[in-house]
């Protein structure tokens, strides 16, 4: 058949996409009864202390227990807040700096040595510095967590406005686009997969900033209540809050993935292979 | 044939400088002039400078010397461009070069959004040339879902968006399949005659030069230069079996034996 003739009729709607397949939805709640199966045949057969590893049930009536603490809502809400104004700041300032840099290559060059050293320290090794600086409070929860999120979204950008499709940048020059007009209708757009990238995985290290700003001092948040529950030999609340942070990162997760395909659905990671 | 002069070349010259010294000669001292309405094909074989003369003309590669005039006005002013001139070109390159994350219609439209012709203006003039090139039900999809050809034809109708007097195309057709290719080429010579554009053309393929040519200009290498101009005077519109005749088969068989002569 011809192009000619092919362009004529349109084809039936593209097939949607391929969704997961219905054994997965019955294997993987499987798997999960079969680990904590597992996990309860070993506490009841070894007699482990109940303080080293309590029993599924144990964990399960803390989580209900902790669910029903008032005080917990206000540890999750601290901790949300200071992941998400970190993360917020790390998207604004990485992606303003690697569209910035990927754009004068001279600065790039200038500021290399310095991004590499600062990727390669520990960015651990400075919570206890930013808590002499900002003290034990909300700052330094926040701007850990903006400083460990910053490098995915920042490089992402970088490499997304530096990797700009040749025959991309042809097409605005020949249509005679201004500066303005080719950053927002080409290298921002262009960029987002990357961004995008960057910004999944910054809102991980996001968590574990606040997290860790939370261990080290104050009286508030998710990583404040693991220590507690740790200082006080409640291994079970131990168990119950650690889950509770896992579902606070796993609502982050839908959430970023829920955005991943609202802002690019034309992008194969969203919609599949060819 | 109209006389009116729409492209002028003047002692058109590109030279590159390599690095670690020395210099690339792509085009020697050139002149050329394009008639109002136009079908002319730059025909020549690798490293004949054919691309880096239509990237000159269409505003992309700033010439080293010597002077081109766009419907009268100059074009290039040292590494600047004149909008009014650059206003008139519409570009097709190799690859549809398509934005990924613009549906077709959009695609199309985006030299008038640049323009800042409003939204509903640009879209339905996007509608309208869909249905030109031939891709009537297809504004709303992602390029990705279009076949070479069709993604082909939406950056011809992108090309023609802003309503240019001259269309300028970089072997638009050599990443495609020898039928759609033919089909194509067709396409082409069928929105030429309705549009009444001036076009250039790039191609290394004979056959296709002879078929949508007014004029043949042939290039040869190092130094790139002009080498010779044929009239292709075969009548309109051209099918697949003006191919048989056996004047366009002395035209291709001229123009082979001038090729391998400069190659």
């Amino acid at each position: 058949m011809s192009d000619a003739t092919l362009s004529t009729v349109p084809p039936a709607a593209m097939p949607a996409r391929r969704s997961r397949p219905p054994l997965a939805l019955l294997t993987s709640p499987l798997l999960a009864v079969v680990l904590i199966g597992l996990w309860h045949l070993y506490v009841v057969q070894s007699g482990v202390s109940a303080f080293i590893l309590p029993s599924p049930l144990a964990v399960w009536n803390a989580l209900l227990e902790l669910l029903a603490t008032p005080s917990t809502w206000t540890h999750t809400l601290a901790t949300v807040q200071a992941t998400l104004a970190g993360f917020l700041i790390a998207l604004v300032l990485g992606v303003a700096m690697g569209a910035v840099l990927a754009k004068l290559p001279w600065l790039e060059q200038t500021l290399n040595p310095f991004i590499v050293a600062s990727q390669v320290v520990p960015k651990v090794a400075l919570v206890p510095l930013f808590v002499v600086w900002f003290g034990f409070g909300m700052t330094s929860k926040v701007i850990i967590a903006a400083v460990i999120a910053f490098f995915p979204i920042f490089t992402g950008t970088l490499r997304g406005v530096k990797s700009v499709d040749l025959g991309h940048r042809d097409v605005m020059t020949a249509f005679n686009a201004s500066p303005l007009q080719r950053a927002l209708a080409l290298d921002l757009p262009s960029s987002l997969p990357y961004i995008l990238v960057g910004a999944e995985v910054g809102i991980v290290l996001a968590i574990i900033g606040a997290v860790i700003g939370e261990y080290l001092g104050g009286n508030l948040g998710l990583g404040y209540l693991l220590i507690a529950k740790m200082n006080a030999y409640e291994t079970d609340m131990l168990f119950a809050v650690i889950a509770l942070l896992t579902a606070v990162g796993f609502g982050f997760y839908i959430i970023t993935v829920a955005l991943r395909r609202a802002i690019i659905p034309w992008h194969e990671s969203v919609a599949g292979p060819k | 044939m109209n006389a009116v002069t729409e492209i002028e070349l003047a002692g058109v010259e590109k030279r590159y400088s390599v690095p670690g010294g020395g210099a690339v000669h792509a085009l020697s001292h050139t002149d050329l002039s394009v008639r109002k309405g136009e079908f002319l094909v730059l025909l020549g074989p690798s490293g004949c400078g054919k691309t880096t003369l239509l990237r000159m003309v269409g505003g992309l590669l700033a010439p080293s010397a010597g002077q081109i005039n766009i419907g009268g006005r100059s074009l290039w002013r040292g590494t600047a461009r004149d909008p009014a001139a650059l206003n008139e070109l519409g570009m097709v390159f190799q690859d549809a070069n398509l934005f990924p994350w613009r549906s077709i219609e959009r695609n199309v439209a985006l030299p008038l959004e640049l323009r800042r012709v409003p939204r509903a203006a640009r879209l339905d003039r996007a509608r309208a040339l869909c249905r030109t090139v031939g891709l009537a039900g297809f504004e709303k999809r992602w390029p990705r879902e279009l076949s070479g050809g069709m993604r082909q034809r939406a950056a011809i109708a992108r090309a023609l968006a802003g309503d240019p007097e001259i269309l300028l195309m970089d072997e638009p057709f050599g990443a495609l399949d020898a039928m759609t290719r033919e089909a194509m080429n067709i396409e082409t010579q069928r929105i030429w005659m309705e549009t009444g554009k001036t076009v250039i053309l790039v191609t290394h393929s004979i056959s296709e030069a002879v078929f949508l040519a007014d004029r043949v200009v042939l290039l040869s290498p190092r130094p790139g230069r002009i080498d010779s101009i044929h009239e292709i005077e075969l009548p309109r519109p051209r099918t697949p079996e003006t191919q048989t005749l056996p004047a366009f088969q002395a035209h291709v068989r001229d123009l082979r034996r001038r090729l391998e002569a400069v190659s």
